[in-house]
């Protein structure tokens, strides 16, 4: 296996990596090396592709051309690997089902088809829910929890297979403000023992927390650092930005 | 005060009201969780041309009746899940293909002149024996596979991307999904007919969602709210003399109805307490 700096060993590669809905191309050759507890932030507009390139890493998109390589093999075989938390608009928000049940529900990729939950998985959900300090919530209806107690539940799901990639789609989405530092110093724990790629709008709040940000609109800039150049910017946003560097908003985070 | 239960017709219909009552409670609250409402309805509606068929050559509708709802259920399914269709449109055309057909099907057949009213409307009180030991069949089948699938139709019900993600087959579960509601529709055409079908398919999940925190108790509470709208509304259609089926609707829309405002009373009140304490 490849090594990055400081030795960690890569846990995925995509190369030339394009995707398209007929006729519209979505990604645009993209290269990218992912290391070891690396913790990467991906920003970038609207319709720019983030969730796309997501979706080929978990293997839900296929790609028109390239390829992506977790722990050596294809997407489709990595499944147990990766931790999946999608955007908040995609889970139903007033479901009759408990917080256990939602994070036993990850365990599916363990049973498979018609099998019964055994307490394995039982212990497995209650671990998943203590990491993220949502054990005393077990038999609470989902929707009963705040947007951030829901995101933390959710958070579990994608823990309960103990996967060694968590990827995170816009979590910080309907999250209040005043809870955000909790949730992404959450993050930064569970990032000790697993590598994280996390999309976010969310400049000022996500390089506070990230170690390196990419930028994608189509095609990705990613330099393995968490400075982005101006220019790399521009291109990304198609519009000139002055305000954003990332040695500033540090501080605005912290002095939380 | 039940000498109404020493008539066959009447000990059928208890019967029939039950079954469909299990089956709607079930399945219906996939249908409502899962917002496949108007599915169900094109489901339903298509079959009507399955009755017609029946009496054409001359067998039992129900038996027919099942090919058809199953061939609406799994050509919805395909054309959402697997070709680029826009799914309300199948399910338009559908609709009214399966109502056009039962229509020159029973143009078509020579004979006595049938009863399409009772098939539209439900004629529960003409339940055969033979109907009932289909109606039980197929319910074995539906309970059948939702308990041992229980597990993957929570999982597409609740987050069918996700069920993606874990490797579950979804759009084969989801076309199963739509074959359960199919074979319902069979069991509840006799009670209240296709075009009230939708009713209990939605009414008793629905009145049961108010007072469920898990899927579990949603289907149980779901099947004892549906046996206590159908019987209900059989008695008072019997008392009363009026239709069965849309009895039935009727006093299950206004038991929903009073069951939300009860709810909605009572959150308020809770509100005003919190704020008062």
């Amino acid at each position: 296996m490849m090594e990055g700096k400081g030795g960690a060993a890569k846990v995925m590669s995509i190369e030339g990596l394009w995707v398209s809905y007929g006729n519209q191309v979505i990604l645009k050759n993209i290269d990218l090396d992912i290391f070891e507890n690396d913790f990467i932030g991906i920003i970038g507009p609207n319709g720019g592709g983030k969730t796309t390139l997501l979706k080929a890493i978990l293997g839900m998109v296929r790609p028109t051309k390239g390829k992506i390589r977790i722990f050596g093999g294809r997407p489709e075989d990595a499944k147990r690997y990766m931790g999946y938390v999608p955007q908040r608009k995609d889970v139903p928000q007033n479901f009759p089902i408990t917080v256990f049940e939602v994070v036993r529900l990850g365990r599916y990729s363990n049973r498979g088809l018609g099998r019964r939950f055994n307490s394995q998985d039982d212990e497995a959900t209650l671990e998943a829910l203590k990491s993220v300090d949502m054990a005393s919530h077990v038999d609470t209806e989902i929707s009963n929890l705040s947007g951030g107690q829901q995101q933390r539940v959710f958070i579990a799901r994608a823990l309960v297979n103990d996967p060694k990639i968590l990827l995170l789609d816009e979590p910080n989405i309907g999250i209040d403000v005043a809870i955000q530092k909790d949730f992404y110093e959450m993050l930064r724990r569970l990032n000790r023992e697993m590598t994280i790629l996390m999309i976010s709008h969310d400049v000022t709040a996500i390089s506070s927390y990230v170690k390196t940000i990419a930028c994608l609109n189509r095609v990705l800039f990613y330099h393995g650092t968490k400075e982005i150049s101006k220019e790399d910017f521009e291109k990304v946003y198609h519009c000139p930005i002055e305000l954003i560097a990332h040695g500033q908003p540090h501080r605005v985070l912290e002095e939380h | 005060m039940f000498d109404f239960l020493g008539y066959e017709f009447m000990q059928n219909a208890f019967l029939a009201g039950i079954l469909a009552s299990v089956i709607c409670g079930t399945i219906g609250v996939y249908v409502v969780l899962k917002r496949i409402v108007f599915i169900s309805g094109g489901i339903a509606h298509f079959s009507f041309g399955g009755i017609g068929f029946g009496y054409l050559v001359g067998v039992n509708p129900m038996l027919t009746t099942i090919l058809f709802s199953l061939g609406a259920a799994v050509s919805i399914g395909v054309s959402k899940k697997k070709v680029n269709l826009q799914e309300d449109t199948t399910i338009g055309i559908l609709w009214s293909i399966g109502m056009a057909l039962g229509i020159i099907f029973v143009g078509l057949s020579k004979g006595y002149a049938i009863d399409l009213f009772s098939y539209l409307f439900g004629s529960i009180l003409a339940v055969s024996r033979q109907d009932l030991y289909i109606m039980a069949a197929l319910s074995l089948i539906i309970i059948s596979v939702v308990s041992v699938l229980y597990k993957e139709l929570l999982l597409i019900t609740f987050d069918e991307e996700f069920g993606n993600v874990q490797g579950a087959p979804t759009d084969a579960l989801y076309i199963l999904l739509l074959c359960l509601v199919a074979l319902s529709v069979v069991v509840m055409i006799k009670v209240v007919g296709v075009i009230l079908v939708i009713a209990l398919l939605t009414i008793p999940a629905s009145t049961s969602r108010l007072f469920s925190h898990n899927l579990r108790r949603m289907i149980s509470l779901s099947i004892a709210i549906g046996a206590f709208y159908t019987s209900s509304g059989l008695v008072i259609s019997y008392y009363a003399n009026l239709a069965s089926g849309a009895t039935i609707v009727i006093f299950s829309s206004a038991m929903f109805l009073l069951a939300t405002l009860y709810k909605e009373m009572k959150a308020r009140k809770e509100r005003r307490d919190m704020l008062g304490s």
